[in-house]
């Protein structure tokens, strides 16, 4: 085990998040032992009819409607979420010096939306370039949705995103963590966030590589997981921010603590600008193992990426089988046949919706995979019902994306 | 176009663009930023939505001229006229 002193152990004592089937950990959680989905049947500009997953957090509930339509959804998301985390926390801000808490968000990308509207009213308008909005440069930085938090809750401190694709949350969770224990911020709002559905581009996107999920009749049942029908991403947005700090810090302001972070690793495939690879996956998870100094039979609960793509799928079930073939006691789950794939918050929000498994003891299933692909056959897979468990004391996040970046995080329970 | 139909025009968008603002009490002689809460991108954003909506063009040496709901009407009625 890890003999990091207090001022190096990092833990988690907040979590805003909002998900296509929650506003909050409890739930978003319910829904996820409930099997309930957030998928719905959504009209695409230009594209019709597509199956993907909103949220219906209360936009106003913290912003004004002024800043809101000044800012982006994803800065939207990323102030709802903040504010949750705080107010889950415990820690006032008016209590703290300002300048020594930092935002990091990972996202997968930003700018596509604006962009994308921008053209299409200049469309609408005859090609009238001065048309383009003046607030679309402020929107369009990548560090827009952190920038957003900043100036919602007055936080002086350092801000920006970590531009990871879909392993963006989890490289937020990581980036926190790290400027912690360089001594860089006492706190860290730290996670990811994705606007993604509100662009077509997205859309089309994954059609033309022909990974796009699809079922007219029943949106619910269209991204399927490591089942042998699956075809493909549904795509969704949401967010999950977290208050990380020191386990010195949290212990003498006596915050809940709900996990303490031991261990990550991030790495590249270097070999695809979309493919994943087995034997990177493979080294990541076994690096990261290591950097928690922990043994793979001591992990409870494996969250896969899947995102119900071939490739996607297969590979990852292949680095799963050779790291855990012969952890009897390791459960794997995965997250998106519930919420579909959240992007830049896949890796945060996933991450915070097996957290309560460290109180209730359960893990919740995976859905949606009702004919289990031989390729992705996996000792321990938990389908579609939850499991009861005696005990579970560590949590292993995987969360893969384009260009080949892997990243895996590793929490275990605070006792 | 009358006048008074120019400053609803201008109200309409000030609410669009900054929805949390009372502008039922706005004096249409005392400038507008130290009435509510608009700041130089609100402005901009007001000559965008005179574009976008009605056409009308602000060169960007008049937008002193948008300081005052009574300053917006005697600048701008003539315009709609003309659009």
């Amino acid at each position: 085990m890890s003999n990091l002193n207090k001022k190096h152990r990092i833990v988690i004592t907040g979590i805003g998040l909002t998900a296509p089937n929650g506003n909050n950990l409890g739930e978003f959680r319910n829904s996820l032992l409930e099997g309930k989905s957030g998928i719905s049947k959504n009209e695409i500009r230009y594209m019709g009819e597509q199956s993907a997953g909103f949220c219906d957090f209360d936009e106003t509930k913290y912003q004004t409607r002024k800043s809101r339509r000044r800012g982006t959804r994803a800065g939207s998301i990323a102030i709802y979420c903040s504010n949750e985390a705080l107010l889950d926390s415990g820690l006032n801000l008016e209590e703290v010096d300002k300048d020594r808490v930092g935002v990091y968000l990972g996202i997968t990308e930003h700018g596509n939306v604006e962009t994308e509207e921008e053209v299409y009213q200049m469309h609408q308008n005859d090609l009238d370039y001065k048309l383009w909005a003046p607030f679309h440069n402020p929107r369009t930085v990548a560090n827009s949705p952190a920038g957003e938090v900043t100036l919602n809750l007055k936080i002086t401190g350092p801000h920006y995103t970590i531009g990871a694709a879909c392993a963006g949350g989890n490289m937020g969770i990581i980036q926190g963590l790290q400027m912690l224990r360089l001594g860089e911020v006492d706190y860290a709002l730290a996670g990811g966030v994705s606007e993604s559905p509100q662009t077509f581009g997205i859309f089309a996107g994954f059609n033309s590589q022909g990974a796009l999920a699809h079922n007219p009749e029943d949106p619910t049942k269209s991204i399927k997981p490591l089942d042998i029908n699956r075809n493909g991403i549904v795509i969704s947005e949401g967010g999950a921010v977290y208050v990380l700090e020191t386990l010195e810090n949290a212990e003498n302001r006596g915050a809940k603590i709900y996990a303490e972070i031991i261990g990550y690793h991030s790495n590249s495939d270097a070999s695809s600008y979309v493919n994943p690879n087995t034997e990177r996956q493979i080294q990541c998870i076994e690096k990261a193992l290591k950097n928690a100094m922990i043994s793979k039979e001591e992990v409870d609960i494996v969250n896969m990426h899947a995102t119900g793509t071939g490739a996607g799928d297969i590979s990852e079930a292949g680095a799963i089988n050779k790291v855990f073939r012969d952890s009897k006691h390791t459960f794997v789950n995965f997250t998106k046949g519930h919420i579909g794939h959240s992007m830049g918050a896949a890796g945060a929000l996933e991450l915070a919706g097996n957290l309560p498994s460290f109180t209730d003891n359960k893990i919740h299933p995976g859905i949606n995979c009702d004919d289990l692909d031989p390729e992705c056959e996996i000792s321990n897979l938990v389908l579609n019902g939850p499991k009861q468990v005696d005990e579970v004391n560590v949590i292993l996040n995987n969360s893969f994306g384009m260009l080949g970046i892997n990243s895996v995080v590793i929490v275990k329970k605070y006792k | 176009m009358t006048a008074q139909e120019v400053k609803n025009i201008v109200l309409k968008i000030i609410t669009d663009i900054a929805p949390d603002e009372d502008v039922t009490s706005i004096d249409d002689n005392l400038t507008l930023r130290e009435q509510i809460d608009l700041d130089s991108m609100d402005f901009l954003d007001i000559v965008m939505e005179l574009r976008k909506r009605h056409k009308i063009e602000v060169p960007q040496e008049d937008y002193p001229k948008l300081a005052t709901l009574k300053s917006c009407m005697d600048y701008l009625t003539p315009k709609f006229q003309t659009a």
